[in-house]
């Protein structure tokens, strides 16, 4: 039962994942038709606005402490970061601690920007074009871009460790009465989870209650005719474009704490997100998140020991297997329209 | 081998005169009259230096091509000359190899085997390497090892810790200096046995592939023959990124060590879902938990930051170390770039310096002079003490590192600081250890 | 000719043209000069222009014709490459029986993974793909290579051991892969002047087979079996009203693309005897499905065009380090020559993915047939010339189409 829990718990914050990236992917699908390749490198910017904030608040003037020497026995230059120095050292310390929930608040509107930039420069020239060059074109640009965080932080991981309050991990198990180190879970997980549903959250309610996103939905569901009516939909696309990429990169911004960023993480995630979108049906946001959730959950049980020695290697194919199964089974993903990406 | 009967110092003289005399086929070129692949006929000499340079490893390859570079300054007598004050051979006189001016071509691997083979191979074929060196995983060094066995070159390994490079993949032409998982195992379990006790019951994380297998199967033999129990081994996906689902059991299964037989990215992700998860905090069976890398790299070290402090693992080098070879390599690396070398830079720098010096030896290229040259080759100077390239397999015995993430780091580079350097003696093994059996040396090839 | 019409005639005369005397052409440069770097003439990258070429060339048969655009078909390409070596392994290094069993054993796995896969279309039908592709490719590199059931050797490659049985292999017979004696590897080296040029056993037997499948696929294309593909790309639910099941055509084209995809990985083997797992991985996947869009989707020789294109990037662009840079500036000023470096330094050696994914944005922005547009272009602007005049007033009537 606790194994079960533990499990569950822990399909839920990988699915946070996938369901965000997930969600932002349909968005575009759905409202501009593109299918995007680049979507998991905005996720990567997403991390990296987290780095560049922390190197930032960390930029440092170097004192020389003669009492100490550095590698090659020179005396040892002592750095202390700007902020330290304005706020005080205590005020300092703890905003670079916080730097990443600092760096959601960083990472909006660079993301927003590059969203916008993006679908203006370069994806409104191939609305019309084949999906074959969509993908082309995107994933060219993944390439770029992730080439060019890696010219500028290097190839290795760098960590971006989340505050020291929300460090660590939490007895749940003991809260619902289950023995001590049954079910222990980070603190950055839970955050992470919660973070996700309230975006989720309000995404949908953005969509469902504000006269912006229902017309947007109308768009989606039929462009032309609210186009005739004469609603410039094409501005409000553009426009979620921006916020479909900035939910990519806030998922990231949350993410790096879990496991720090790299230059491929956003490669990483493409293929599976591709897979989440299609499991859940292309151009449904329900579908997306139920999907993302459903194969985290999945993921999660096939991995525990039980899993793997009935199964050898069920861990490594699970996501695919159950793509498999649900397409095969459902042909439109789980809940797809009719029609879309089918020809 | 079509014809065993024949020996090695046999295929030597033929090889001198015509190698096709022992039915090798005729490989890259029939038109000159070489005696073996690539034979540098003008003043310079073309040394293949094949490292990831894109990829997770990308940066790992960087550092080893800044120690290759550095080598090649150093043999052509540019440059402070680093090791080749300290090396205990001087028949290197900083004028090249064998009169000749070193010259290098570079390639990227990509941390794939048949990406590293299209390099290794377009460096043969295309700008006549004599010699391949570098790389920074055992899948790779094994197949590279394995072309330039069959093109007739030498392959110096980079950063390859697999028992099978020099067990039952090992070929004549290939040459390790780095260390393997066998010794890592055996320098460790005494280290951990003085620091966590004997009654400790072990849980492995394994990356599921060749590498993982013979680390996970080094460690638990040297750790249960110490007393130790092995609750769990299980394997992760290679391509996993997040491993909370592997970790969180772990405190639950009744083990109170874990054993994290991950490598780079792999090993900075479940290191840090680990200290999330607070393992480090815990007690279990009444001991305080504690966690193991065995196999440590100093961009891991700088790629889990804080994650690593009190962690033990081993390593082949150290800057840090106090002997003449280190400080010489450590001094001129540091004045060239600024940082400290990693010990896979180490590694690669001392192979192009073994190569050059075993062709100076014995005064040639061909590579069944070199392969001659560098069986059974004593040496100290580079680093790490008396050194033997054991003839039986081409492993290099060394004293291994144990080494431990620093709780109180002074800058960016002393990530890791040395616990103890495991005597070579304690490390060595049979030939014939069942770890490394199933493999034949089979004869050097000149290739031609 | 052999049943071509005029065009394809020419048009399979130029390719051969160009695949035998590749040697010639892809080593324009001196041996011994700075621009040597670009020489593409060495056995190694030759074997791979064809053999990709030919990977392209069937997968553009099945996205090409019928638009299904699979993202699995590395799938095909590894399991090729690990028959042949299993040949290898258990009867001798000749060639034709490895081969052989690679395209058959690739025919079988696609027709199982093609029959499921095309219960579905349009992207469903491409994640499905993906998804038993990279399914192989987990599986190749980790549970298929445990030691009690050593299938692939997981993550360093099947490759031939000494104490394999070799059942045929006989005791003069190379030990490496030959055909009938002659091994792949044997390459003879022309020297004229400052040039050299390689002629090598492998890429001559690749390139006899190219031209080979080239012309089968040109057959293909003007077939009514290639006219039924087309329709089923165009529409194919009108071709289903009017009562034809498009069901066997579409399996039929995919069972050919992975065939070809396994000649292509079988070729990979018996130029170099490994099988390593990442020739599944999805990243492979993608990269003929980039060459087939960047060379020109639905053409013949584009996809053979873009084949050659991305290899020529990874192989030459790889290895162009800061000394190189340095040697080619070496004329400019001291200042100058390090600007330049600096300059040029993030798209070279280790930049070469950079170089690559800027060049497919140009590309298909500014060329949406791929290359095989951009020729057209070239040609066309260089007839416009030519003929001055009276292509204007063509040319002006054209867009009333």
């Amino acid at each position: 039962m606790d194994a079960f829990l533990l499990q569950i718990l822990n399909g839920l914050d990988k699915g946070s994942a996938y369901a965000l990236i997930a969600l932002g992917l349909t968005l575009i699908f759905g409202t501009l038709g593109v299918v995007n390749f680049a979507h998991g490198a905005l996720f990567m910017i997403g991390a990296f606005c987290a780095v560049t904030l922390q190197r930032i608040l960390n930029l440092s003037y170097e004192t020389v402490d003669e009492t100490q020497t550095d590698f090659l026995g020179n005396p040892l230059k002592v750095k202390t970061p700007y902020v330290e120095s304005w706020f005080g050292p205590e005020a300092g310390a703890a905003i670079i601690d916080w730097s990443v929930p600092l760096a959601v608040l960083f990472a909006i509107p660079i993301m927003l920007a590059v969203g916008y930039v993006m679908e203006r420069g370069l994806i409104k020239h191939f609305y019309k074009r084949p999906h074959a060059d969509q993908i082309l074109v995107t994933f060219g640009l993944a390439i770029v871009l992730q080439e060019v965080i890696k010219y500028f932080f290097g190839a290795n991981p760098i960590q971006t460790p989340p505050p020291e309050a929300l460090r660590g991990s939490l007895d749940i198990g003991v809260m619902f009465g289950f023995d001590p180190n049954a079910i222990i879970y980070p603190i950055w997980r839970l955050v992470y989870f919660a973070f996700s549903a309230v975006i989720i959250g309000g995404i949908f309610a953005f969509l469902q209650f504000t006269t912006f996103g229902m017309v947007v939905r109308a768009g989606m569901a039929d462009r032309e005719t609210v186009g005739l009516l004469g609603i410039n939909i094409d501005r409000r696309f553009t426009i979620m474009f921006g916020i479909a990429a900035a939910v990519a990169g806030l998922a990231g911004v949350m993410y790096g704490p879990l496991n720090p960023p790299n230059y491929h993480m956003g490669m990483d995630f493409l293929v599976l997100s591709f897979v989440v979108v299609v499991v859940g049906g292309m151009g449904s946001l329900p579908g997306a998140v139920l999907a993302g959730f459903l194969l985290g959950i999945l993921e999660s049980f096939a991995s525990t020991t039980w899993a793997t020695t009935t199964i050898p290697g069920i861990n490594q194919i699970i996501i695919y297997l159950v793509a498999i199964i649900v397409l095969l089974t459902r042909p439109r993903g789980l809940m797809g329209r009719k029609g879309v990406m089918e020809e | 081998m079509s014809n065993k009967s024949v020996t090695r110092r046999g295929v030597l003289k033929t090889g001198a005169v015509a190698g096709a005399g022992v039915a090798l086929p005729t490989i890259f070129t029939a038109s000159s009259a070489a005696a073996y692949t690539n034979e540098p006929t003008g003043g310079s000499v073309t040394l293949g230096f094949n490292v990831p340079q894109t990829g997770p490893y990308a940066d790992e390859g960087n550092d080893e091509l800044l120690a290759q570079q550095l080598a090649v300054e150093h043999l052509n007598g540019e440059g402070d000359g680093g090791c080749l004050n300290t090396f205990t051979s001087k028949a290197l006189q900083g004028n090249g190899i064998l009169g000749k001016k070193v010259e290098f071509v570079t390639g990227d691997t990509q941390t794939k085997s048949d990406a590293a083979r299209a390099s290794a191979k377009s460096m043969i074929e295309k700008d006549g390497a004599i010699m391949i060196n570098g790389g920074s995983s055992s899948g790779v060094a094994v197949a590279v090892q394995g072309l330039c066995q069959e093109a007739g070159v030498i392959f110096m390994a980079g950063l390859t810790h697999a028992n099978d490079t020099t067990g039952k993949d090992k070929k004549a032409n290939g040459f390790r200096h780095f260390f393997n998982a066998y010794m890592s195992g055996a320098a460790l379990a005494p280290v951990l046995a003085n620091a966590y006790g004997k009654e400790r019951r072990a849980y492995h994380l394994t990356a599921d592939y060749n590498w993982g297998w013979t680390q996970e199967e080094s460690i638990v033999a040297s750790t249960e023959a110490l007393g130790w129990e092995t609750v769990n081994t299980v394997k992760t996906p290679l391509a996993s990124t997040d491993f909370s689902s592997y970790i969180a059991p772990v405190l639950n299964s009744g083990a109170d060590v874990l054993v994290l037989n991950h490598y780079g990215g792999n090993m900075v992700n479940s290191l840090t879902n680990a200290i999330q998860f607070g393992l480090l905090d815990k007690q279990a069976n009444g001991k305080d938990f504690a966690i193991v890398v065995p196999l440590y790299s100093e961009l891991m070290a700088a790629g889990a930051g804080e994650n690593i402090k009190g962690v033990l693992g081993s390593m082949n080098w150290n800057w840090q170390l106090q002997d003449e070879g280190s400080k010489a390599f450590v001094k001129s690396f540091g004045e060239k770039y600024g940082k400290p070398p990693s010990n896979s830079a180490q590694t690669c720098y001392a192979q192009v310096l073994l190569y050059a010096d075993a062709c100076e030896r014995a005064g040639t290229f061909n590579p069944c002079g070199v392969v001659e040259a560098l069986e059974g080759f004593e040496f100290d100077g580079l680093g790490n003490g008396p050194t033997l390239y054991r003839a039986d397999d081409h492993q290099c015995f060394k004293d291994v590192l144990v080494v431990k993430g620093n709780e109180s780091p002074t800058n960016a580079y002393d990530t890791l600081e040395i616990v103890e350097v495991t005597p070579v003696e304690q490390v060595t093994y049979a030939p014939d250890h069942p770890m490394f059996s199933g493999g034949d040396l089979g004869q050097c090839n000149p290739g031609a | 000719m052999l049943g071509l019409n005029k065009k394809d005639t020419s048009l399979l005369i130029i390719v051969a043209i160009l695949t035998l005397l590749a040697p010639f052409i892809l080593n324009p440069f001196p041996a011994g000069s700075a621009m040597a770097q670009f020489n593409a003439g060495y056995p190694d990258l030759m074997q791979r222009f064809v053999i990709f070429g030919i990977f392209a060339i069937g997968f553009n048969i099945l996205f090409g014709l019928t638009g299904y655009l699979s993202f699995g078909h590395a799938a095909f390409l590894g399991v090729g490459s690990y028959s042949a070596v299993w040949m290898f392994k258990l009867l001798s290094y000749n060639v034709i029986p490895a081969i052989a069993l690679s395209v058959v054993v690739a025919g079988l796995f696609s027709l199982l993974i093609g029959y499921v896969s095309l219960r579905r279309s349009g992207i469903y039908f491409s994640i499905l793909t993906l998804a038993f592709a990279q399914m192989s490719f987990a599986l190749a590199y980790s549970v298929l290579s445990n030691p009690k059931f050593n299938l692939t050797n997981g993550e360093t490659g099947l490759q031939v051991y000494a104490d394999d049985p070799q059942i045929l292999q006989g005791a003069n017979s190379p030990d490496l892969p030959h055909l009938f004696g002659l091994p792949m590897r044997s390459t003879y080296t022309l020297e004229v002047g400052a040039w050299s040029f390689d002629f090598n056993a492998g890429y001559y037997l690749c390139a006899v087979i190219m031209m080979a499948v080239f012309y089968l696929a040109i057959r293909i294309f003007r077939s009514p079996f290639g006219m039924m593909l087309r329709a089923v790309k165009s529409n194919q639910q009108r071709m289903n009203y009017t009562g034809l099941n498009s069901k066997p055509y579409t399996l039929a084209a995919f069972v050919i693309s992975g065939m070809y995809a396994g000649l292509a990985g079988g070729l990979m083997a018996a130029m170099d005897p490994l099988a390593g797992a990442e020739r599944m991985q999805w990243t492979a996947s993608g990269e003929v499905v980039l060459m087939t869009i960047l060379g020109g989707t639905g053409t013949l020789i584009g996809p053979v065009l873009g084949a050659g294109f991305i290899k020529y990037f990874e192989n030459i662009f790889s290895k162009i380090n800061d000394n190189v840079l340095h040697g080619w500036f070496s004329f400019l000023p001291d200042g100058m020559e390090d600007a330049m470096v600096f300059i040029v330094h993030p798209f070279i050696g280790k930049g070469w993915h950079l170089t690559l994914g800027i060049l497919f944005m140009l590309v298909v922005i500014f060329l949406p047939g791929g290359l095989v547009e951009g020729g057209q272009r070239l040609l066309n602007w260089v007839r416009g010339r030519r003929s001055g005049a009276d292509d204007k007033t063509a040319g002006k009537t054209e867009p009333a189409e």
